[in-house]
């Protein structure tokens, strides 16, 4: 059986086999090297990256080994052109989403005007109450959004999830640049590609917009991770270094005079803004999990008395749910009155009978995913899976319908990656990452391709086995 | 005088952004564990050199004391039976039963500068992650024989590196002089026990001196220390006890002595003092430890005890180790 459908449409080549405008320049260039060359420097990509550590854990193996996620050389490259319709669409969302985050904690207009139901966000186990009436610094929820894209045609890029709560994989994004100019310093002379070298210094510097009054000129920023074997930690210490701030553990913070301090060798100093890697639930024993050793006891009543800025604010995973993303056409027209430019990929909530109805009669055909879940985990791609896997699945589909949204298999657009056999197109998709402030939204050009590397898969997850490639918007 | 300068801009106010804690107490170990990990290397070679030279017994009195020096003889004994080099080797460098192995040992500093690889540069971070890469690839069997002087000179090697790039591209600021003091500290103590499991051969009463086995103790201890060049080169060749324990415990100019160690302690910890505008009981051990060498002839530490000397000034030097940990709120 086929994994998916032909894909329709491949990122460097039209069907006719000749190359996309994108690509032209960067094809010129190809054509000058020799097949050894490429592999060669496949090799070299592989060291680089063990050299300098970028490796990620994976949760639930026995070995605990670091692990590199697959680089691949070929670029995925964007036009200029297609970037601002892109970011104009990206931005727009952004806004919406602050605007939804806000509305669900305050006055929740959109639930009284009946286009959200309200079961969506009382049974959200991401919606906190502790957040009700209360305003982060700056009005601003999610200080650092990943918005995820799916292409199927030259105009098509849909919206395939929103990550409000904690997006990862920004440090891919700018080692991946990094790496490619190491090895192929001549191929950004041959081509114009815009930097993206600036997103730490744009990221600390709007975390310190953000920062809550009284912080002074210079407000000290610190990154929260969960420690040295949490997967990402290679990106929390990535993006610590590069932007100057402090790389912090629950085991260094203490909430003393009202403020939360950080013990260093001259003592206990405040921290202004804590761009936390580390989930809500895990934030505050003494507010959410209270055998959680990775937060900060009370750091949660600082917060609420707007003596620190957390980013993202706690709660914003709220817009992370995918029943809640269903209804994103509608939130972004109730919040910016205008259309949608990205539109959502189609999608069934299996809580309505009928959709479960549909969803049920073709579950060797969709994708079928749990609202909360993410990272590819506990979801369902029918046409990959088993009758016995499909059969399973059904079981827990009835049992928790709510649970469960649905949508079709996606021809996902390819792009060719290195193989041994020469270039091979794959699957892929696009996380360009956004950072807001109480000025505006800004987006660096370009993201965080992932790219599944087995043949027709459409998983490009790095937890099941997806790669990465540099990703390219042109300055043309 | 002896690690360069600390400051480049002595108005930089550093006070404004004081490091962590537990940053502070990962690149102080890193650094001691690297600096160990090197002398151990250095141990080996010099002990597999002399018993290339010696009889069976005499090889079997050198491997012990080896592990006697390295702390690890209780250890070693629970799981070995005699002291044969491969089995010294392969315990010393890679065994799972010693958690002090040289391996386990990169393994660690490599987890310290994971930890703090905010506090540290690209440099520093990538020569301890490759030497690590490359320790592990050459330590994931037993050594032979044939390799051993190969993976001990690998072992410095690394080593040497990840000194050189926190030299070469650390910023002068208080995570620097941590990353010295541990270094230091950790050089003082590991010559003073070589020194000290060897005490015997230096008194200078003894009878056998001048014989063929001094000169080949000796030479052992001044490998030990990679000092037999630099004793050769002041001493136009002659060599008595009295001179090698002068050299390696009050040569200010010989980078292991414990002089050295303690002078290019003292200058790290002064710019600590000078960072944070005070000065505590790091200081005061500091000064403790100090009065043993500063002003003393070697025949002052003949007089009072070489071996007495010795296991004052290792306690003396692990104090300061304490007290530096309370001080700067390593982990509380």
């Amino acid at each position: 059986m086929s994994t998916a459908e032909p894909a329709k449409f491949d990122e460097m080549h039209a069907p006719d086999g000749s190359v996309r405008a994108a690509y032209r320049d960067y094809q010129r260039w190809l054509d000058q090297q020799d097949a050894s060359l490429m592999r060669r420097k496949g090799m070299e990509a592989e060291s680089f990256f063990r050299r300098t550590g970028i490796t990620f854990n994976v949760y639930g193996e026995t070995d605990a080994e670091e692990r590199l996620i697959p680089f691949d050389m070929v670029p995925r490259i964007i036009t200029g052109q297609e970037w601002r319709r892109l970011s104009r669409g990206i931005e727009q969302r952004v806004r919406a989403l602050n605007a939804f985050i806000h509305d669900l904690y305050h006055r929740q207009e959109i639930i009284r005007s009946g286009i959200l139901p309200e079961r969506l966000f009382r049974d959200n186990p991401a919606w906190l109450s502790q957040m009700v009436g209360f305003t982060p610094p700056g009005g601003v929820y999610t200080h650092i959004v990943g918005i995820d894209l799916v292409r199927t045609g030259p105009d098509e890029f849909m919206v395939l999830e929103d990550n409000a709560r904690t997006p990862s994989g920004v440090s891919y994004m700018l080692e991946n640049r990094e790496t490619m100019m190491a090895m192929f310093p001549e191929l950004f002379s041959a081509v114009k590609v815009r930097s993206v070298s600036n997103y730490p210094r744009r990221l600390a510097a709007s975390l310190a917009a953000c920062a809550p009054d009284g912080a002074g000129p210079k407000p000290t920023i610190a990154v929260l991770t969960p420690g040295i074997y949490n997967s990402a930690y290679f990106e929390h210490a990535f993006i610590a270094d590069q932007m100057g701030a402090e790389l912090v553990e629950g085991s260094d913070l203490r909430v003393f005079d009202g403020q939360v301090q950080m013990r260093t060798t001259d003592g206990f100093r405040p921290i202004d803004v804590l761009y936390r890697r580390v989930d809500d639930d895990y934030l505050d024993p003494l507010t959410f999990n209270p055998n959680s050793v990775l937060g900060v006891p009370g750091i949660m009543d600082v917060y609420r008395a707007g003596r620190i800025t957390i980013a993202n604010a706690p709660g914003t995973g709220v817009a992370d749910d995918k029943a809640i993303y269903s209804f994103m056409p509608e939130i972004v027209k109730f919040y910016t009155g205008e259309n949608a430019y990205l539109p959502n990929v189609q999608t069934w909530r299996c809580a309505d009978p009928d959709s479960l109805k549909y969803v049920l009669d073709r579950l060797d055909q969709l994708v079928v995913k749990e609202v909360h879940g993410s990272g590819g985990y506990g979801m369902l791609i029918g046409p990959t899976s088993s009758k016995k896997e499909i059969a399973a699945f059904r079981a827990k589909l009835v049992a928790r319908p709510d649970n469960y949204i649905a949508q079709p298999t996606l021809a996902l657009s390819t792009c060719p990656v290195f193989t041994r056999a020469g270039l091979a197109p794959r699957h892929l998709d696009l996380r360009p990452f956004v950072l807001c402030t109480p000025d505006g939204v800004e987006i660096t050009p370009g993201g965080l391709t992932r790219v599944a590397l087995k043949k027709g898969s459409l998983v490009v997850n790095s937890s099941q086995g997806g790669g990465t490639k540099d990703t390219w918007v042109l300055d043309d | 005088m002896t690690d360069g300068p600390n400051f480049i801009s002595p108005s930089y106010n550093t006070l404004e952004k004081p490091m962590l804690g537990r940053v502070a107490n990962g690149i102080f170990w890193m650094y001691r564990y690297l600096e160990r990990a090197e002398n151990t290397a250095r141990l080996l070679a010099a002990g597999h050199r002399m018993t290339l030279t010696r009889g069976a017994d005499e090889a079997t009195q050198e491997w012990r004391s080896i592990l006697v020096t390295l702390g690890l003889l209780q250890s070693y004994q629970a799981h070995h039976e005699g002291f044969v080099g491969a089995q010294v080797c392969e315990f010393v460098l890679r065994s799972r039963n010693n958690p002090e192995s040289v391996l386990s040992m990169f393994e660690r500093a490599r987890i310290s500068a994971r930890a703090c690889r905010s506090a540290i540069t690209r440099e520093v971070w990538e020569a301890i992650n490759e030497g690590w890469m490359a320790l592990r690839d050459m330590l994931a069997r037993p050594v032979r024989e044939t390799n051993l002087n190969q993976v001990l000179a690998a072992i410095r090697r690394e080593s040497t590196i990840a000194r050189g790039a926190t030299h070469g591209s650390m910023l002068r600021n208080e995570t620097y002089s941590f990353a010295r003091a541990g270094t230091f500290l950790e050089r003082a103590d590991n010559t003073a026990r070589i020194l000290d499991v060897k005490y015997y051969l230096l008194l200078p009463s003894l009878a056998y001196v001048g014989t063929a086995l001094d000169t080949g103790q000796w030479d052992n201890i001044l490998r030990s220390c990679s000092a037999e060049r630099a004793f050769s080169w002041l001493n136009a060749g002659r060599m008595d006890a009295r001179s090698i324990a002068e050299f390696l415990i009050l040569d200010e100019r010989f980078p292991r002595s414990l002089m050295f160690c303690h002078a290019a302690m003292r200058e790290n910890l002064n710019a600590l003092g000078r960072f944070h505008r005070r000065e505590g009981k790091a200081h005061e051990a500091l000064a403790a430890c100090d009065l043993m060498l500063s002003q003393r002839t070697v025949e002052d530490i003949f007089e009072q005890g070489l071996h007495q000397f010795l296991i004052e000034f290792i306690a003396c030097n692990a104090a300061v180790g304490s007290a530096i940990s309370e001080e700067y709120r390593f982990v509380s």
